[in-house]
């Protein structure tokens, strides 16, 4: 162990648990300004996330969300890319699953449209990250504003397609039809009659994103390509000495980036909404942002903070169920006190933390 | 199963003891996007249940939508804990109160903007298209540049609906008037954007234009604002909002949102509920164009005339305002 490394479990463990302490620490003080007890609150949103089947529902509903878009960024990380452009990828990648299920539903079972709706997703995904991918690397366009930019024409897009195309006649909602039983995945309340999930949304997305994790995991740590991505997001120009082109890796990375942010559609246009929603994102690729730099990148932490994030929503929503006075926004504030320590402070505690267990390395040293 | 069983019971059991108490109801509000503080249309539907609460005393509880997986959430979650009536707020709405009112045959509910056909809902719509054909005339006697304007929020076709009835009802006084359209933008932020809306409406006014009618929810706040800054006429929408700029608000087309759900909740309270399609008009009192101290000047007795005679010919039937959503076209 050289200075100023962390053993794993402290690194990948401690930390961020500390981190995340922290910014319950200060949701606790401003719970206590608007005068509410925080103890209560903790109570009713560890109680919504966890304490009833439904909740645990849709706690792992949201999850499956925050792993597909936390994939998604973590991917373009290990390049070195910062790709905010997954609410945008998510978006049109929904677009492709609703193509997909709303050609198919009517004709075949829900197992013959998944494939089609995961590489409809996955191929509409990859797609909307492809041009700033291309551009970065070829024209050096930051890829940060690109990103960002694309998420609006997306935004756009959607919304012209939804109110002008895809719309049923009639329909007030720019929302396209429902799809039938061949377009829909199947609920786990369905398939695991025996747990009580209530009637909470979470389907069969919820393995994909693991399998997801998986296949993540092997790229990234097992394959070839993943070692290119991680030597070039490492060292550009030792990777360019070592014979990786610049040009491959960006725009591979972020067309795998972009499919795993558009495989989110699965989830939520084929498995929860079974149709196509104006906004059914709702900032779940942002969050994907704080998910990949809370999970520190690897598909476990992944997991883990995509977990906590679905508790925060869940859990949140419960907690301005139970105590009127904590309004939404106060349950934004308190999600995004997680992100401020988690992401964007992760480093505020690090140095304390590093200096406390190099001394007591040096203590093992001596004795 | 057993589980369900008591907890169904129990819920059974709160539901028949607040229909023995009929003055006893236990409201719910759940709101769309917006949120209750919007200063539109969210808001209106918050102060309805305020009205309702003031006079009667009876407390309700509210909730505002974050995502879409929360809608069918939030009304089952209402509904399991055995409120009665739960009135829910935005078209978005609809597909999960038909989920959940199925779920739920005892239970009263209503949604506010969209129909859903169950025989425990009350669908309230309103026709929007009528009174903003009556600004549009308004708006079109009052101009003295034979050009108007309309800032939209979203571009989605409920707006357009508006848009398309503010275009009909200017034609009908002039039928060669100039109008440029203009919406904010094509996400929910379209709705909170008053500085692009103030822009928006400054670009008007700079082809001309010197009326300029607003569907914009908070957006909306700062085409007022530039109407009022460049000596311009702006229209109000969904609330009265003459008294923003007094002087400077030729008038506002007011959708009874607030009254629409104070009816609703008062009629919940003395056994009066019923379910079905009400349609708020301009028969109804639903839809309406605000005329009070702040903007009396601006409104000659001939303006009033004209547009009092109208409304009786769209009540009669003699005048058609077209509804853009039934065939998402505007032939304007």
């Amino acid at each position: 162990m050289t200075k100023g490394q962390l053993p794993n479990w402290v690194e990948y463990g401690v930390l961020p648990a500390i981190n995340l302490i922290a910014a319950f620490l200060v949701s606790g003080a401003v719970v206590l300004l608007i005068g509410e007890n925080p103890l209560e609150a903790v109570k009713w949103l560890v109680w919504g996330a966890l304490g009833y089947g439904e909740g645990v529902g849709f706690t792992l509903f949201y999850a499956t969300n925050f792993i597909f878009t936390g994939l998604a960024v973590a991917v373009a990380f290990h390049a070195g890319l910062f790709n905010i452009g997954g609410e945008g990828q998510a978006y049109v990648g929904g677009l492709g699953v609703a193509l997909a299920c709303l050609a198919m539903d009517q004709y075949v079972p829900w197992y013959v449209t998944m494939p089609f709706a995961i590489l409809g997703g996955a191929a509409f995904g990859a797609g909307w990250a492809l041009i700033p991918g291309y551009l970065q690397a070829k024209r050096g366009s930051h890829i940060v504003i690109t990103t960002i930019m694309f998420n609006f024409i997306a935004s756009s897009l959607m919304v012209y397609l939804l109110a002008n195309v895809l719309r049923p006649q009639g329909s007030m909602q720019p929302s396209t039809r429902g799809f039938e039983e061949g377009g829909q995945l199947p609920l786990l309340r369905h398939m695991f009659p025996g747990f009580d999930l209530g009637q909470s949304p979470v389907n069969l997305a919820l393995f994909i994103s693991l399998v997801a994790c998986v296949l993540v995991w092997l790229l990234i740590w097992r394959t070839k390509l993943g070692y290119e991505i991680r030597t070039f997001g490492q060292n550009p120009s030792a990777a360019v000495y070592a014979g990786i082109s610049p040009v491959r890796i960006t725009v591979i990375t972020m067309l795998i980036s972009g499919a795993l942010a558009g495989m989110m559609g699965i989830n939520e246009v084929m498995g929860a909404q079974a149709r196509l929603l104006l906004d059914f994102t709702a900032g779940y690729g942002f969050v994907g942002i704080a998910v990949a730099l809370m999970g520190r990148g690897h598909p476990i932490g992944i997991i883990l903070a995509s977990v906590l994030f679905g508790m925060l929503y869940q859990g949140g929503a419960e907690l301005a169920f139970e105590i009127p006075t904590i309004t939404r926004d106060m349950i934004v504030v308190i999600q995004a006190l997680v992100i401020l320590f988690a992401g964007a402070l992760e480093y505020m505690f690090r140095p304390a933390v590093v200096a406390f267990f190099n001394q007591f390395a040096g203590e093992k040293a001596v004795a | 199963m057993k589980m369900k069983t008591t907890i169904c019971a129990t819920f059974m059991a709160a539901l028949m003891s607040t229909a023995a108490f009929a003055d006893d109801i236990k409201p719910g509000v759940v709101y769309d996007f917006g949120g209750r503080n919007d200063r539109s249309f969210n808001e209106a539907a918050f102060n309805g249940a305020e009205m309702f609460k003031e006079r009667t005393g009876i407390n309700y509880r509210d909730f505002e939508i974050q995502n879409p997986s929360q809608r069918e959430q939030a009304l089952r979650n209402f509904a399991r804990r055995g409120l009665d009536p739960i009135i829910t707020i935005g078209f978005a709405q609809a597909a999960a109160l038909e989920k959940v009112a199925k779920e739920f045959p005892e239970t009263r509910f209503a949604i506010v903007d969209s129909v859903v056909d169950l025989p425990n809902v009350r669908s309230i719509v309103f026709r929007e298209e009528q009174g903003s054909y009556l600004v549009g005339m308004l708006a079109a006697m009052a101009t003295e540049t034979d050009t108007i304007s309309f800032v939209g929020g979203m571009d989605i076709p409920l707006i357009r609906k508006f848009a398309c009835g503010y275009k009909q009802g200017a034609h009908a006084v002039n039928p060669d008037i100039e109008i440029i359209e203009n919406m904010t933008g094509t996400t929910g932020a379209a709705w909170t954007d008053p500085v692009k809306g103030g822009e928006l409406a400054r670009s008007q006014f700079a082809r001309d234009s010197d009326v300029v009618f607003h569907a914009a929810g908070a957006t909306g706040m700062g085409v007022l604002q530039a109407a009022a800054d460049e000596g311009k006429l702006g229209i109000g929408v969904d609330s009265n909002q003459n008294h923003l700029h007094p002087g400077q608000v030729l008038t506002s087309m007011v959708k009874a949102v607030d009254v629409a759900v104070d009816t609703a909740l008062e009629d919940a309270r003395t056994d009066q509920w019923s379910n079905g399609v009400q349609v708020m008009g301009l028969a109804e009192d639903g839809v309406s164009w605000a005329l009070d101290e702040h903007n009396q000047d601006l409104i000659s007795e001939d303006m009033k005339t004209a547009v009092d005679a109208a409304k009786q010919d769209i009540i009669s039937g003699k005048i058609e305002v077209h509804d853009y959503m039934v065939d998402n076209t505007c032939p304007f």
